[in-house]
This record gives structure tokens, sequence and C-alpha cells, in this order.
């Protein structure tokens, strides 16, 4: 009994590790891929190759006073940031790194991640509606508009995932794709020949559920300050970026597993944990790499292309394959 | 019908060539200068407030005409002379010399009245252009004791 607490602990941990590490070197990686496109150096002062910035900026963030509005609801306002934060915590504890490398492995894995991921919205609607700032709320009603239109094409294409794997279980789904990138469920198969199209509907997913440029608008810094999180400051700001980053983190993993083959090697060699990795930091580059190359799109762009496109193609999709499973 | 999945395929076009622009500006060497530490030359064409232009003795061109400092709109420049006895040919004749050259560079328009009247090409735009202070007192320059300063420096 007490080895499976101690087992929880240091899973736990190692997950917020995990998580924090990631959130507060992507941000340098952003800030130094964002200056590289741009034709500038960034942040290149602090250590080599300015790699000292997140800690520096860690202890900035953390030294600052906490400041309450006037008026805002105390809890709503206190608790959003740790709502931003747990959640993509949690969802680590599930995520399989390998065959042996994960936390605690779930039969029911991705239905777990994508509830987690739905308290997102949570987070930044209590934000939002916590600061007594119109502003703040003019962006998590953006935001949660949002997060609901591009939840459904998501799940959509997650239960085609599933369906073609017959299983919830990530693990399950990691090595049903094993051996060689033509078994992985990005390749068109028989049962399921749209499936480079649901791997591109659930990476735009994935950048509008993680509130990422072009599908910012919960902070649309030109128009609403900094949308939801505008009076935060201290380390409630700092939870909400780093909450980002760690979703961002969520989302390329998740992608890797019901796509790219989890930890399985393109050419069936050395499977491991670096090919797992390798694939979510490709992943999150090219999530930096839109961010810097496209402008944010409108309200009304934005839903406009998730339900007049996304979900009708996921749809047709869903069935399509549901049809293939039944003949083949 | 047809319609719709045109602008779906041109839409997707168009992001993967904005795409492909970044990732080619992304190896690109990287154009900004590192102000502190890295600084580009001025134009030609730049002004800073005036300076003195030096002879190759390294004493003031400037004659003590007075032109500049009558040519100020603004009466910013004041001059002061003191004269010296020179030997010239075996005998001695006095000759007037530069001993005050101040600028007050707040009420400076940088009309560039003062360099147009200099029949001498005593003065000239200097390419000074870190002069922020909280002082108005740093202001006030002193160019004679500046030309020495940079005569030192050169030397």
């Amino acid at each position: 009994m007490s080895l499976t607490l101690l087992n929880v602990i240091v899973a736990v941990v190692i997950a917020i590790a995990f998580a924090a590490a990631n959130a507060a070197y992507l941000v340098w990686a952003e800030r130094r891929g964002a200056a590289r496109i741009q034709r500038r150096p960034g942040p290149n002062i602090n250590g080599p190759f300015g790699l000292l910035q997140p800690p520096l900026d860690g202890i900035k963030l953390m030294t600052k006073q906490l400041m309450i509005p006037g008026g805002a609801d105390k809890i709503l306002f206190m608790v959003a940031p740790v709502l931003a934060m747990a959640p993509a915590i949690m969802s680590f504890v599930t995520i399989p790194f390998s065959e042996g490398i994960a936390a605690h492995n779930m039969e029911i894995g991705v239905l777990m991640i994508f509830a987690f991921a739905s308290m997102g919205a949570m987070a930044i609607l209590f934000a939002g509606w916590g600061s007594r700032n119109k502003y703040s709320v003019m962006a998590s009603v953006r935001a949660v508009s949002q997060n609901v239109s591009y939840e459904i094409p998501m799940l959509i294409t997650a239960i085609t995932v599933v369906m073609v794997n017959g299983s919830m279980d990530l693990k399950a789904i990691s090595t049903a794709q094993a051996g060689g990138f033509w078994h992985w469920n990005i390749f068109p198969s028989l049962q399921s020949p749209l499936m480079p199209i649901s791997f591109i509907i659930f990476f735009i997913c994935s950048l509008a559920e993680t509130n990422r440029a072009p599908f910012d608008l919960g902070e649309a810094e030109s128009e609403l300050v900094a949308g939801f999180h505008t009076e935060y400051g201290s380390m409630g700001f700092g939870l909400f970026f780093m909450g980002e980053y760690a979703n961002i983190v969520i989302g390329a993993s998740l992608t890797t597993i019901l796509f790219l083959g989890g930890w399985d090697c393109p050419f069936g060699m050395f499977p491991g944990v670096w090919w797992f990795l390798l694939k979510i930091y490709i992943l999150i580059a090219t999530f930096i790499w839109i961010r810097w190359t496209f402008p944010r799109t409108t309200i009304y762009g934005l839903l406009n292309l998730s339900w007049k496109i996304l979900i009708p193609i996921s749809l047709f999709n869903l069935l399509l394959t549901a049809g293939l499973l039944k003949v083949f | 019908m047809g319609g719709y999945f045109s602008e779906i395929f041109n839409g997707s076009k168009s992001l993967l060539i904005g795409m492909g622009i970044t990732f080619r500006e992304f190896f690109k060497p990287t154009v900004t200068v590192q102000y502190p530490y890295q600084t580009i030359k001025m134009s030609a064409r730049f002004r800073g407030h005036i300076e003195l232009i030096a002879d190759e003795e390294g004493k003031p061109k400037c004659v003590v005409c007075g032109m500049c400092e009558r040519a100020c709109p603004s009466g910013c420049i004041t001059l002061g002379s003191t004269s010296i006895e020179i030997e010239v040919d075996g005998k001695i004749k006095k000759k007037k010399v530069l001993s005050k050259y101040d600028l007050d560079f707040t009420k400076c328009s940088l009309c560039g009245q003062c360099v147009e009247n200099c029949s001498f090409g005593a003065i000239e735009f200097s390419k000074e252009y870190n002069l922020a202070s909280t002082r108005k007192e740093d202001y006030h320059f002193n160019l004679l004791e500046r030309l020495k300063r940079l005569e030192e420096r050169n030397a």
C-alpha cells in the first residue's frame, strides 16, 4: 500500500517537474524561434544562448506582488490560475512516454485527457469573470465559445482513431501502431482512407484548444489588452503561462500517440522514449512556427472554420470509417 | 459545392506558402544591431550638435570671426577670444585665438546656419547621439574642451 503511495508521489513529482521545465524552456524556445523568424537574435544576454532567461523570468514573476483588483470575485480570481495549471499536470499522469514509462496507464486514457482538457475552458471563464474587467469577460467569452466549437471536431477525430484501434487505452493505441511509419494511424489504411485529413483536423483543433495563435482570441493583445489574464500579475500570470505551454506539450503528446505511432521508430529501429520526445518536439516546433507565421483570425473566421469545415469533414470521416470497419 | 472545396484548397495552399516564407527566413542571418554592444556608422547627413574642426597642428581652425554667433537664430553660441603674440618673419605680431566656444544645446534647433556661415570650415555637425541626461547643465557644451579631448584620444 505504502509502495503504491510512494509510486504516486514520485510520478506526480516527475510530472510536475517535466511540465514546469517544459513550460519554462518552451518560452525560451518560443522567443528564440520567433526572433529567428523575424531575423533577430532573441534573448541572448543571460547565460549561453540566453538559457538562463527562464529561471530569471521566474524569479522576477515570483518576487512581484499579486494584486487582486477591487470588486473582483476573490475566490474565482485565485482559483483560475491553479485550474489552468492543475489539469495540465494531471493529464501527464496517463501519457505513456514509452513501453515502460507511464505514471499510471488507464484503460480510458483518451477520455481522461479530454475530460481534463475541457477544464482549461473553465479556468479561462473563471479568470475572465472573476477579474471584473470588461476586456477579460469579452476575451473569456470568446475563448470559451472557441474551445467549445473546437472540442467537437477534435473529439470526433479522436473517436475515429479509437474506433480504428478498438481501444481507449493510450498505450494500446501506441503499441497497435508499432513497426514502421506505414503502420501509424496517420498513414491512410483500407479501413480509414482519410487519416491524413484527420491528423490535420486534430492538429488544427489542438492549436485552437491551447489558445495558440492564429487562434489566440482569448488573449488578443491588440484588441483586448491581454484578454482573460489582463488583471493577473506575478505568479498568477505565470501559472496561466505555464499552463498554456504544458497544454501544448499535452496536445503534441496526444497527437503523437494517436497519429504518429507514439514511441515507435519510423524505420523500426531502437524504439524508445527518445522517438516520442523527438516527435513531440517537432510538433511543438511546428506550433511555434505557425504562431509566428499567421496573423490572428477573426472570431467569425474561427467559428466558420470549425462549424463549416472541420465538423462536417470529421463527421463524414467518422461515418466513412464506421462503414468501412463494418465492411472489412 | 465546388466553391467550398476550392476555397479550402486555396486557403491551405496560401497557408503553406506563408509557412514556407517564414521557414526560409528562419535560416537567414540576423539583421539587427545589438545596440549597446554594436553601433552603426551615422550617415554623412546626420546632424548632431556642432563641433570644432582641428587643423594639422591640432588647434581649432576657428579664427574667431564671430559669424556663427551672429548667424545663430537662437543665440546658442558664445565665443571668447584672447590675443597672443607670435613671431612671423622676425616681427612680433598679435593674433586673436579662440579661448571659449560654448554651445547651449538646449536651445539649438539644428538649423545649421552656423555651419553654413563659417567661411573657414571650422565647425561641423558631430555624429554624437548618446546624449541622454536628466540635468540640463549637461547640454551646455564646452566645445573647445571637447576638441582637446578628441585630439588627445586620437593622438
